[in-house]
């Protein structure tokens, strides 16, 4: 009996360290070809990891062909102010849903629940008219307010409304007596307890917007404007089978996720748990 | 933002008289109304007049520089008879089949597997849930080059194991669809996994104490336990993943763009080709809304699903 279970763990750990093998590699993979000439991509051992030369000209082309840097910095302003705006505005909507009285309130809410799993692509059309209409094709608004205005806030919303009213109402009320405003209370007694919650939304955001593709990608074409993934797309086509070149982008835009993602992973997870729908 | 914040306070500071009983009142609906309405306005706008919009587009032919021209339900016929249109519809479907089962069932075993606190397995949960966080766009070049044919790691492992022509895979029109699947599985299933996760930790442990009393192999704990509690979170998990698998796109625009022969592409890349590479913004939008209609009908088909399983008492 025993010992069957002891095969039985070794059997297990085997199956999970395969599949732990198959789920990294290609990360890996994309690290390590980036360090690697052309040659030792083409000629070598795709099983072989170890770059041979080791070479950072890659990363050198990469900056020569398209302006990448600028790239990183536009993602990473857009994955840090739009998820702060849109937090900050669920914020404020989900305590009016959570604690004040309106009149419509529940029946707004309904409305919002309505659009909460509502696909992307059914209103990308429209918005992009609305683009051009107000002259933001091209602009850093474009990448900015639609992307704080979308169903995902709808789900920040649901989210936060979800926290506010899982914290007890003794500590507002004693707030309100000392003539605390209902917008004090939200910003001095609200939000401080609710930092694991506003933590897992922000690092979901950051993922989110870094990650984003379709809607830059129909509002851009200015190099100096464009997030990482539509500028990787430009790599794509740019670096045609130069796959040395191309895992050098591929890296600079999987990289900084991944780190964040292993500083903050159990944020990560709690995020993914409770954000579910809206989290992607 | 900050005007708005501005507004609000000045409306509540100062104490509320009790003698005007109406005006605190007013106050204090205005009040509310100025922490939902910069949310609200956006969403308006952007969410649900586009989606009004999106609709009366959708009745028109309109290639963005001449003003729509109202066509009726012409876009909407359309459909029926565009062969691409048919053609990206039974891919897509394809992918759906051939993502949502497996990924579920893999997003299952390994929250199973991982389920406890042994050594190493905070990292293997780690492992498998980090492909869910990279953009499909980057790790999509990846597998661009996993799946390289002459080259590529797959083929090189095949060919180390003995088959001599190992599939083209995305060249392949055979082939292309199950690589694309393969990917997707790959880079989601992570991400049910956590779900997973969720869902064990709300089954009562005692359940299992009773079934090892009562001589129940780990195999049938899992079939008569675990699945059956699981059953909320898999309803979900597939609802979520279906909206996803039709929802194909970045992996389609990245890896194949529709080739070869149509054979991959989905009809939201269908959509995305026809509206900002044709400019035709009315068919697109008709696109657009059969797409919606068809994910609400089957959420709402999965959702009744469960309610009648339940009904009986599964």
């Amino acid at each position: 009996m025993k010992r069957k279970k002891r095969i039985s763990t070794v059997i297990l750990y085997i199956v999970l360290i395969f599949l732990a093998v198959i789920m990294i590699y290609p990360f890996v993979w994309s690290v390590t070809a980036s360090f690697k000439t052309n040659q030792q991509i083409y000629g070598g051992n795709p099983l072989d990891l170890i770059p041979k030369p080791f070479t950072l000209n890659n990363y050198k082309r990469v900056l020569e062909l398209l302006p990448f840097g600028r790239f990183l910095l536009n993602s990473m302003f857009l994955a840090t102010v739009v998820p702060a705006i849109s937090i900050i505005l669920a914020s404020m909507a989900a305590y009016a849903f959570a604690r004040l009285e309106f009149k419509g309130r529940d029946f707004i809410f309904m409305l919002l629940l309505g659009v909460m799993m509502l696909p992307g692509h059914v209103t990308l059309i429209p918005r992009y008219a609305l683009m051009i209409k107000l002259g933001w094709v091209n602009r850093y608004i474009a990448l900015i307010i639609p992307a704080i205005f979308s169903a995902s806030l709808v789900f920040k919303i649901f989210f936060m409304r979800q926290h506010f009213l899982s914290i007890p109402r003794e500590l507002e009320e004693a707030a309100l007596i000392d003539g605390c405003s209902q917008w004090g209370v939200w910003w001095n007694i609200m939000m401080p307890n609710s930092k694991p919650a506003l933590a897992a939304l922000a690092i979901i955001g950051f993922k989110t917007e870094w990650n984003s593709f379709l809607w830059p990608n129909v509002v851009i074409n200015d190099f100096m404007k464009m997030p990482i993934q539509v500028g990787l797309t430009y790599l794509q086509s740019n670096a045609q089978s130069s796959w040395d070149i191309l895992m050098a982008g591929t890296t600079i835009a999987i990289v900084p996720v991944i780190l964040i993602f292993i500083c903050f992973q159990q944020y990560f997870m709690a995020g993914s748990l409770t954000s579910g729908m809206g989290g992607r | 933002m900050g005007k708005q914040a501005d507004s609000g306070l000045a409306t509540t500071s100062g104490s509320p008289k009790p003698s005007n009983k109406r005006r605190a009142a007013l106050k204090r609906e205005l009040t509310a109304w100025s922490f939902v309405l910069p949310s609200l306005i956006g969403l308006g706008i952007f969410v649900y007049g586009s989606l009004v919009y999106s609709l009366y587009v959708s009745f028109t032919s309109w290639d963005l520089l001449t003003p729509p021209k109202w066509v009726g339900l012409a876009n909407y016929a359309r459909t029926f008879k565009d062969p691409n249109f048919i053609q990206c519809m039974g891919n897509t479907l394809y992918f759906v089949v051939a993502i949502v089962p497996l990924g579920i069932i893999l997003a299952m075993a390994m929250a199973i597997a991982l389920n406890k606190e042994r050594p190493g397995f905070k990292f293997f949960r780690g492992a498998y849930y980090m492909p869910s966080i990279t953009s499909t766009v980057a790790i999509g070049m990846v597998w661009l080059w996993i799946f390289n044919p002459d080259q590529g790691v797959l083929n090189t492992i095949l060919q180390f194991f003995g088959v001599a022509n190992p599939p083209r895979w995305l060249e392949s029109v055979k082939w292309a669809k199950p690589a694309l699947s393969i990917m997707r599985i790959w880079q989601v299933s992570g991400y049910y996994m956590i779900m997973y996760l969720t869902g064990l930790q709300n089954i009562p442990k005692d359940l299992y104490e009773a079934a090892e009393i009562d001589g129940a192999t780990k195999w049938q704990q899992i079939k008569s336990i675990t699945i059956p509690l699981l059953a909320n979170t898999t309803v979900f998990a597939t609802i979520m993943l279906t909206i996803e698998a039709f929802n194909l796109f970045e992996a389609i625009y990245v890896m194949t763009e529709g080739r070869p022969g149509g054979t991959t592409n989905t009809i939201l890349y269908y959509i995305y080709t026809q509206a900002f590479e044709r400019y035709r913004m009315g068919y697109a939008s008709a696109m657009a809304w059969i797409l919606f209609a068809i994910l609400f009908v089957v959420t709402i088909l999965q959702f009744n699903a469960r309610r009648k399983k339940e009904e009986i008492g599964y």
